[in-house]
């Protein structure tokens, strides 16, 4: 047997819903561990790169600093690196926000939305050094990095994700099936 | 004039009635060409394109050309494919198409499209265009956000007199979609009912229905890709 690969996986501005779908390869996912390490991932919650990776999973796209640093850093940890999800590939939900100006959207969140204008009486705008600083509007990881392949999908379909990571993994080439194709 | 013509798609010799645009034709004989502004029956625009197809060496769209003696075309080509691919992408990062939050998904003949050439990711950077979204007609929300300018609503929705309902104004990248506001106020539910449905995109809702009401796996697109019905026709012909 090949040696195993190893698999980091990361979301950014997403909602989790693409690992959640990841997690809905169900028993694969024995078959999974028998195949690949995970290093980086939320799904061992090993924080920091200990190792060089073969396969990158990235969820959600770019909305700050903080995205922008870890993108780049799976990037220089990753020899692949794919973007699943819809976020990843166009921004997404979170991407709603690019026709309005980052000034109108903080003003709304924080000083004047209806849930907000009582409570914040001061009004006063998260602005410490250790927040991330909003980005001007949500990016789709490939503006940022250079990405390998685009699983789109929200979230992207199980099968979607097992045969292709399936693929990767074994490096054999694959034809997809229509159903799995999807922007939904 | 002749009963009819003989024309070749794709090395298959068809009979076409003199005058039937390439894409009805093609159709008729189970050959699926795929488009997005064209309607059967309704006089094409020609808008988006990604009917093009080879006719006699050069590209044309199939919507807006008719039938003649002879014509030799070709459907499917990698330059055909590269094209109808690069439409779709340019279609899609030229508005706002955000397909999870959008009831249309599923359904959507510009989403199906995407599909069909397995459109994975644009190679386009995303425009993130401000637009609008227009509520104050009783019956329909239009958002232009979603759409494709195929005139398809100004095309075929018309009320009883024969008012059209639906029109263009501004120009270039501000060109968009406007309901008349004294017709559009009177429309039947039917009229924006069938506005609605004939919208290819989700640019068009229906107020008076719910959305997402098929659940995912039940809609049009989900388990066959667009055109399936018309190559099936080809399949029964042969068998």
């Amino acid at each position: 047997m090949n040696k195993r690969k190893i698999l980091a996986t990361t979301s950014l501005a997403g909602c989790f819903g693409c690992h959640m779908s990841f997690l809905d390869i169900d028993e694969r996912i024995l078959d999974l561990i028998e195949l690949v390490e995970f290093n980086k991932s939320p799904i061992d919650d090993i924080k920091k790169f200990t190792k060089e990776c073969d396969i990158g999973l990235i969820e959600g796209g770019v909305c700050n600093s903080e995205n922008v640093e870890i993108l780049k850093e799976f990037r220089k940890h990753c020899k692949i690196l794919v973007s699943f999800g819809e976020c990843a590939i166009m921004g997404g939900l979170p991407a709603l926000r690019n026709t309005i100006p980052i000034e109108e959207c903080i003003r709304e969140a924080y000083l004047e939305g209806p849930s907000v204008s009582d409570s914040n009486e001061e009004g006063i705008l998260p602005n410490d050094e250790e927040l991330p600083m909003l980005l001007n509007k949500v990016y789709p990881c490939h503006e940022i990095v250079k990405i390998d392949y685009f699983l789109p999908g929200c979230p992207p379909r199980a099968d979607l994700i097992w045969e292709s990571l399936y693929a990767l993994i074994t490096e054999q080439e694959i034809k997809l099936p229509y159903e799995v194709i999807k922007y939904d | 004039m002749k009963e009819f013509v003989t024309i070749t798609i794709d090395d298959q010799e068809i009979k076409a009635r003199p005058g039937e645009y390439i894409v009805d034709a093609a159709r008729r004989n189970g050959i699926y060409i795929p488009t997005l502004c064209n309607m059967s029956g309704v006089k094409p625009a020609g808008s988006c394109r990604i009917c093009t197809v080879n006719v006699n060496g050069r590209l044309m769209t199939s919507c807006t050309t008719p039938v003649a003696e002879g014509m030799e075309i070709e459907t499917i080509s990698q330059e055909i494919a590269d094209f109808r691919k690069t439409v779709v992408e340019l279609l899609l990062i030229e508005g706002n198409h955000f397909c999870p939050s959008c009831e249309k998904s599923g359904n959507c003949e510009l989403q199906a499209l995407g599909y069909r050439f397995e459109v994975m990711v644009p190679r386009f950077p995303y425009q993130f265009p401000k637009r609008d979204i227009d509520a104050s007609n009783p019956k329909l929300i239009k958002d232009h956000n979603r759409c494709v300018l195929c005139k398809r609503c100004i095309r075929t929705i018309l009320d009883e007199e024969g008012h059209h309902i639906f029109a263009f104004r501004y120009r270039g990248h501000q060109l968009q979609i406007t309901i008349d506001p004294e017709y559009g106020m009177n429309m039947t539910d039917e009229l924006a009912q069938k506005a609605a449905k004939n919208c290819p995109v989700g640019a068009l809702l229906y107020r008076g229905k719910h959305g997402f009401e098929i659940p995912i796996g039940k809609r049009k697109y989900d388990k066959e890709p667009i055109g399936s019905d018309i190559e099936k026709l080809k399949k029964v012909k042969i068998s």
